[in-house]
This record gives structure tokens, C-alpha cells and sequence, in this order.
């Protein structure tokens, strides 16, 4: 009797004393931890470096203590793919406890972390995944997120408005094939055609394209301008590329086609090419200059704004903590006073709209070859020419017609005038 | 025979350890475990076109793909699949994936070896790409999220529940397709992957046995696949990528081709080391990469064929000393 008994026992004994032993012992009061989900190995790996750079200059420049609060980051690798996104953050939330997660890199990793961290009840920080419906038509299904980054549309409403102004009437779109390059595109086309413009051909190469011969020569020559939207590898190509069909057009994009974590390894065939972003790091701005300065020597390069919006994101949370006196004031309460924030950061003044998404300057960027902050060698920087402050991301849309309207896709906008 | 009954013996406690154990970790080690179980169904098809049938199958993962994008699409598009439909949904995942594995069987099996391969291989890319770019349906390389797990009577939202459901469908795969490997149907894989030629001499239609193994383990993947969609809650494209079909290819062999079980085990550990490990250390990629590369040299049959080769080892060294007593009584 007692035998069997205790050969009952045994399983949940040994499973009890494996549990205890897998469970961490219990934490000391004010300690926050914060969960960063990033792609430190895979393919974009040096870009997962960038992000957690950024969030970890922030950290050392305060030493990690928040208001009093003592900071514990821990770093999972996500690998870019959104499954391994899922069980970084569940074993974060679940077995580390930590109090926020921030990061995912793609789109695809933000809409799987996102119910995440409404099945967790788990606070998400987003300063990267820039797919529009995250804080737009889906918002509602996740009352934890909250985007200190972008939205992919976002700097492409002014500068729709800002092609209009310089006086361009066609413009041809080449763009990366998946869900960012419709949102980028998408945003440009309805503001430019708003104000009188017309895009008159769509292009769309698939993601990975090396060669874009079988593209280059079908841009339609009544064209004003090209708007190209490149990502990774394919923005360090199609310039080159394009350069050497003997283009003559302007040359405008997205933000992420000239963004400081590409320029570096981009010629002169960039010289003059404008885009939009929420950051440059050429900002001629007591802050950016210091920031830049920084993670130039610390890290070897010039920071891309994927450092800046991590620096950025760890600058607001810290706001929110110091606010509570070093304490989580749990998930519900930091939402809501994140999105009350408004902070002076390096990309400028910043604060959140009723939806949970950045309000701030757009930046219409140009290529330029200079020195700029006392280095002394010519690089290319993205010059800062115009500045549209207090953009959201409806833009200057309505929120309300906006939101009837479908997410951007392949087919919308609809290209009314390629014939 | 008695060695075969100790086999299952020692199979069926370790099932058993595990549905015991692994509910009293943590919540993560749960997960983990759950996501290993749900992939092992994945493991042991390949494993069945493999280790049994002499077909090695790269594109695997198109099954896992189409049960894991209709679980999701039925889920979001139709709300269909979140209560007692579940179950419909679990016989529709199969169906379909089985479906898929005819069609692209009419074009695979009638290559071999290398060529198999590089068929296979392209037509899970094909899978891919039909993901990748079938916006419409499948959300593109957004992919699907499903919000909810569903209930019925019981909530799968519970990782505890969820564990023992997977569970469940594990055993019940791995007791189906051990039955396959043992029935006569299985013998005449067995006897196509050691020769097909004499098979075909014999009088066995051995592209229809081959066809047929295909199909079957196309349907274990449509399988794994529902259960999949659900423990990740996103399908992406990822899921039918390459590097899916080589995993589970991977992992077949680690543990052992031409042993049901050696999948789970390569599956139990690959997991482990990459999810688990990947937590602790950054370089857990070496050791991932030193256990496939060291498993290829020295332990073709893979950890399962381990006690295998130990037993030879001692009949060698056996045999050995008896050549030694002959040669001192002789001399």
C-alpha cells in the first residue's frame, strides 16, 4: 500500500523538485525587467545589433537605473522569424517575468508578438515594426501595445505633399514586394494624388532582387520623378543600377532606402536622392550631434535610426518609471501613461496620439556628400531640408475616413492612371 | 521478439514520463515541449518516407504549411474551428495536406535518390512561395495571426490542457504509424528501401507503395500542422520555408532513420539545444552544429542506433577472445 503510494508521489516529487529547481528565485523589490526581442543571429542579425545597441547606450548612460529602479534587460534572439518571436516572448513573460517587452524587427514579428502580450496581460513596446494596422484598424485587439517607433505610412504623408510642392506631376513607384513596400508606397500615392499628383506606374520587384534589369527599362519615360522604396541589399543595388541605365530623373524614396544603416556602403550614384524619415542623423540639433557622437565612438558607426528608436523608446520608459518613483505601476497604468507622454528626444518632440502611435517631426531627407560634426573625412550624410512637425499617422487625413478606407496594399490605392 | 517487447515497454514509460514530468515545470519548458511533441508528428513522417521507405523528402514542410494556414484561415476568415469544429478542422488540415501530397507525389515519386531530393525541394518552395504571395488568403509574409485557441468543454488557452491534447495526438501518431511500419505494408517499404529492383521482380507495384507511404506522410504533416498553427498562434510563411524541411529532416536522422522514436528523440534535443540552450548561451549554434556533424561521422544510425553498435563492439571484442583461446591451445 505505502509502495504504491509512494511510487504515486514519486512523478510529481521529482517534477516538483525539477520545478523548483527551473524557477528563478524570487526577485528583489524595484527591479524592472525589461524583455527586448531582436534577430541577434540570421539574416538580420547586424540590424538586431543596431537595435540593441541603441536601447543599451541608453541603459549604460544612466547606469541602468531607472528613477530608482533597477534595470535588468534581457536580450532574446528572435532569428526574424515569428515563431521563434512567440516562444521568446512567452519564456520571457512566462519564466523571466519580465514587466515590458519591447522590440520585433519585421512586420510579421510585431503581429505575433502582439497577442502575445495581450494573452500574457504583458506591456509591448514597439520602436521598430513600423505595419500600419498595428495601431490602426487592429488596435483594439491589443490594449498592451504601444508604438514608440512608426508607422510605415507615416513619413510618406508629407511627403507626398512636399513631391507636389516641388512641382512634380507623374511619378513611377518601384518598391520591395510584401507589405512594407504597399504601406510606403501606399501613404506616398494618396497624399501625392490628394494634392494634384498622379502615380502612373507601380512597380514591385520581390524581396531579394539583385538584378533589376527586367525592371529598370520598363519605367515609363513621361515620369517626373522615381519613388523607390528598397530594403536591405536591394537599396545598396537599385541605385547602383539605376545610375548606370543613364537615369536622369529625380530620385526620391522611403525612408529605409537611404537610412543611415545603408549609406555607408553606398557610392556617389546616391548623391541627391531625398526621403522621409522620422530621423537623420545628420539633425543638426545639440542632442543628435551628442547622440551621434557617442555611438560613433563607442560603436564604430553612425547610429541608424533603428539605434535611435531604441535610445528612444529606453528614454521614454525611464520617463514613465522616474514619473512613478522607480516603481511598475502596472501593465494597464504605464500604457496609459506612455501614451500621455510627451519628451524632447534626439529625433525631436514626441509624444503619443489616441492610438497609440508616435506623433512627431518627418524629415525630408537629402543625400549629400560633407563633413559634418567635426569629422574630418567627406561622407554622405542625410541632410536635412525640410521639416512637417506634429505628423501623425493619419497625416493630414482624417483619422476617421481614413480608417474606412482598406489597409494599403498591392492594389491600394488603386493606380487610376497606369494606362 | 523479447528485444521488441522491451522496446515498447521502454517507449511506453518514457511517454509516460513525460505526460507525468513535464506538466510540474514551468510554463516555458511546457511550451517548449509542446511545440517539440506537435513538430516530432512532422518528424516521424519524414522519418516513415525515410528510415522506412529509403525516400529522403525535403519538402516536408508544404504539409505543415497547408494544415497550418487552412487551422488559421478557417480560424480567422470563417471563425470556424474554435469550439467542437476543432475536430473538423483536424480531419480537414489532413485531408487537405494528404490531397496536396497526391498531387505533388504524381510528380515525385517517379524520381529517386538525388532527384527526389531536388524535386521535393522545389516543390515545398513552391509551397513557399504560393504562401509568400497568395496575399489574399494567406496574409503574405504578414501571416495569419489566430487570436485564440479554441474550447470546447475543455480551454486549450491553458498550456497545461494544450500540453496533454498534443500529447495525445503524439501518441495516437506515433501508435498509427507504428502499426503502419510493422503491417505488411510496411515490410514491403522495408524490403523497396533495401532493393527495389527485387521488390519489383517479386511482383509488388513498388510505385504505388512508394506513392501511397508518400501520401500517408503527407497527412501526418497536415497533422502536425493544425497543432502547430495553434501553439505558435501565427502561421507564416517561415513555416513552410527550407529550412523547416531540412530541420525535420535533420532531426530524423540525428535520432535515427528507421526508428520511429529517434525522430522525437532528434526533435526533443534539436529543440532543446535551440530554444533552451539559445537562452543561456550565445553559442549554442556550435553545439548544435558539432551534435549534427559528430552524429553524421561517428554515429550514422543516429542516437537511436547507439545500444546497436554496442552490442557489435562487444560481439567483435567476444569474438576476439575466443580466436586468442584457440591460438594458445593450437600453438
Amino acid at each position: 500500500m505505502t509502495i504504491t503510494f509512494l511510487r504515486r508521489l514519486g512523478p510529481p516529487l521529482l517534477g516538483g523538485v525539477v520545478a523548483l529547481s527551473l524557477t528563478p528565485a524570487a526577485n528583489a523589490a524595484e527591479e524592472l525587467r525589461i524583455g527586448f526581442v531582436a534577430p541577434t543571429t540570421g539574416i538580420f542579425a547586424q540590424v538586431g545589433k543596431d537595435m540593441v545597441d541603441g536601447f543599451q547606450l541608453y541603459l549604460d548612460d544612466v547606469n541602468s537605473d531607472f528613477g530608482g529602479a533597477k534595470v535588468k534587460f534581457i536580450v532574446e534572439d528572435e532569428q526574424g522569424k515569428p515563431d521563434t518571436a512567440v516562444t521568446r516572448a512567452k519564456k520571457l513573460a512566462l519564466q523571466d517575468k519580465v514587466h515590458l517587452l519591447v522590440g520585433g524587427l519585421l512586420a510579421s514579428s510585431g503581429y505575433a508578438l502582439a497577442p502575445v502580450s495581450t494573452a500574457e496581460k504583458t506591456v509591448y513596446v514597439v520602436p521598430v515594426s513600423a505595419a500600419d494596422d498595428l495601431t490602426q484598424r487592429d488596435l483594439a485587439k491589443y490594449p498592451y501595445l504601444i508604438r514608440t517607433g512608426w508607422s510605415s505610412s507615416q513619413p510618406s504623408h508629407p511627403f507626398g505633399q512636399w513631391a507636389c510642392d516641388q512641382g512634380y506631376k507623374k511619378i513611377a513607384a518601384v518598391g520591395a514586394d510584401y507589405a512594407f513596400g504597399y504601406e510606403v508606397i501606399g501613404g506616398f500615392q494618396r497624399a501625392f494624388e490628394a494634392c494634384g499628383g498622379q502615380i502612373i506606374q507601380k512597380i514591385w520587384p520581390p524581396i531579394g532582387t539583385k538584378d533589376f534589369g527586367p525592371y529598370i527599362p520598363t519605367i515609363r519615360q513621361d515620369a517626373d520623378a522615381i519613388f523607390t522604396l528598397m530594403v536591405g541589399p536591394m537599396s545598396l543595388q537599385f541605385p547602383k543600377q539605376l545610375a548606370a541605365s543613364g537615369n536622369k530623373k529625380p530620385v526620391i524614396g522611403g525612408g529605409t532606402s537611404y537610412d543611415e544603416f545603408v549609406l555607408p556602403s553606398m557610392g556617389d550614384e546616391v548623391i541627391g536622392h531625398v526621403s522621409a524619415l522620422q530621423y537623420s542623423a545628420a539633425l543638426e540639433t545639440p542632442k543628435n550631434e551628442a547622440f551621434v557622437k557617442k555611438y560613433r565612438a563607442k560603436f564604430g558607426k553612425v547610429p541608424s535610426y533603428y539605434s535611435e528608436t531604441n535610445y528612444t523608446s529606453a528614454q521614454m520608459i525611464h520617463e514613465v518609471i522616474k514619473n512613478n518613483k522607480g516603481n511598475f505601476p502596472g501593465a494597464e497604468e504605464f500604457v496609459k501613461q506612455l501614451a500621455a507622454l510627451k519628451l524632447d528626444t534626439i529625433r525631436g518632440p514626441v509624444s503619443i496620439d489616441d492610438m497609440r502611435n508616435p506623433v512627431q517631426n518627418i524629415y525630408i531627407k537629402k543625400v549629400e556628400k560633407k563633413k559634418m560634426f567635426g569629422y574630418d573625412k567627406e561622407e554622405l550624410w542625410n541632410t536635412v531640408i525640410k521639416t512637417y512637425p506634429n505628423v501623425s499617422q493619419f497625416g493630414q487625413f482624417n483619422k476617421d475616413e481614413f480608417l474606412k478606407t482598406p489597409v494599403y496594399s498591392r492594389d491600394f490605392p488603386p493606380c487610376k492612371f497606369c494606362n | 521478439m523479447q528485444s521488441q517487447h522491451i522496446k515498447v515497454l521502454s517507449v511506453v514509460v518514457a511517454l509516460a514520463a513525460i505526460a507525468v514530468i513535464i506538466p510540474n515545470t514551468n510554463s516555458f519548458v511546457i511550451l517548449l515541449t509542446t511545440r517539440a511533441l506537435a513538430f516530432s508528428i512532422l518528424v516521424m513522417s519524414v522519418d516513415v518516407l525515410l528510415g522506412y521507405t529509403g525516400l529522403a523528402s525535403l519538402g516536408q514542410a508544404a504539409y505543415l504549411g497547408v494544415g497550418a494556414y487552412v487551422t488559421a484561415i478557417l480560424a480567422t476568415r470563417y471563425q470556424f474551428g474554435l469550439g467542437y469544429d476543432f475536430w473538423i478542422v483536424v480531419a480537414l488540415g489532413i485531408c487537405f495536406a494528404a490531397a496536396l501530397a497526391a498531387v505533388f507525389g504524381l510528380l515525385a515519386i517517379r524520381a529517386t535518390g538525388v532527384y527526389f531530393l531536388m524535386i521535393t525541394l522545389a516543390l515545398g518552395q513552391c509551397a513557399w512561395g504560393l504562401a509568400y504571395r497568395w496575399n489574399s488568403l494567406t496574409g503574405g509574409d504578414n501571416g495569419i495571426n489566430l487570436r485564440a485557441r479554441p474550447k470546447f468543454g475543455i480551454d486549450l488557452a491553458n498550456e497545461v490542457t494544450f500540453f496533454y491534447v498534443v500529447f495525445g495526438f503524439f501518441a495516437v501518431s506515433l501508435l498509427l504509424m507504428y502499426t503502419l511500419v510493422r503491417s505488411p505494408f510496411g515490410r514491403s517499404l522495408m524490403g523497396i528501401r533495401e532493393r527495389e529492383l527485387r521488390m519489383k521482380i517479386l511482383g509488388y507495384n513498388t510505385w504505388l507503395h512508394k506513392y501511397l507511404a508518400f501520401i500517408i506522410a503527407g497527412a501526418f504533416g497536415g497533422l502536425a500542422g493544425v497543432l502547430w498553427a495553434h501553439t505558435a498562434g501565427i502561421v507564416s510563411p517561415e513555416n513552410v520555408v527550407l529550412t523547416t524541411s531540412v530541420d525535420a529532416l535533420l532531426m530524423a536522422v540525428l535520432g535515427g532513420a528507421g526508428t520511429l522514436v529517434g525522430g522525437v528523440i532528434g526533435a526533443m534535443i534539436v529543440f532543446g539545444l535551440r530554444e533552451y540552450l539559445s537562452t543561456l548561451v550565445p553559442w549554442w549554434q556550435y553545439v548544435l552544429g558539432a551534435v549534427y556533424v559528430l552524429t553524421i561521422l561517428y554515429l550514422p544510425t543516429g542516437l537511436m542506433g547507439i545500444p546497436q553498435r554496442i552490442r557489435q563492439r562487444r560481439t567483435l571484442t567476444g569474438r576476439r577472445d575466443d580466436m586468442k583461446k584457440i591460438a594458445t591451445v593450437t600453438s
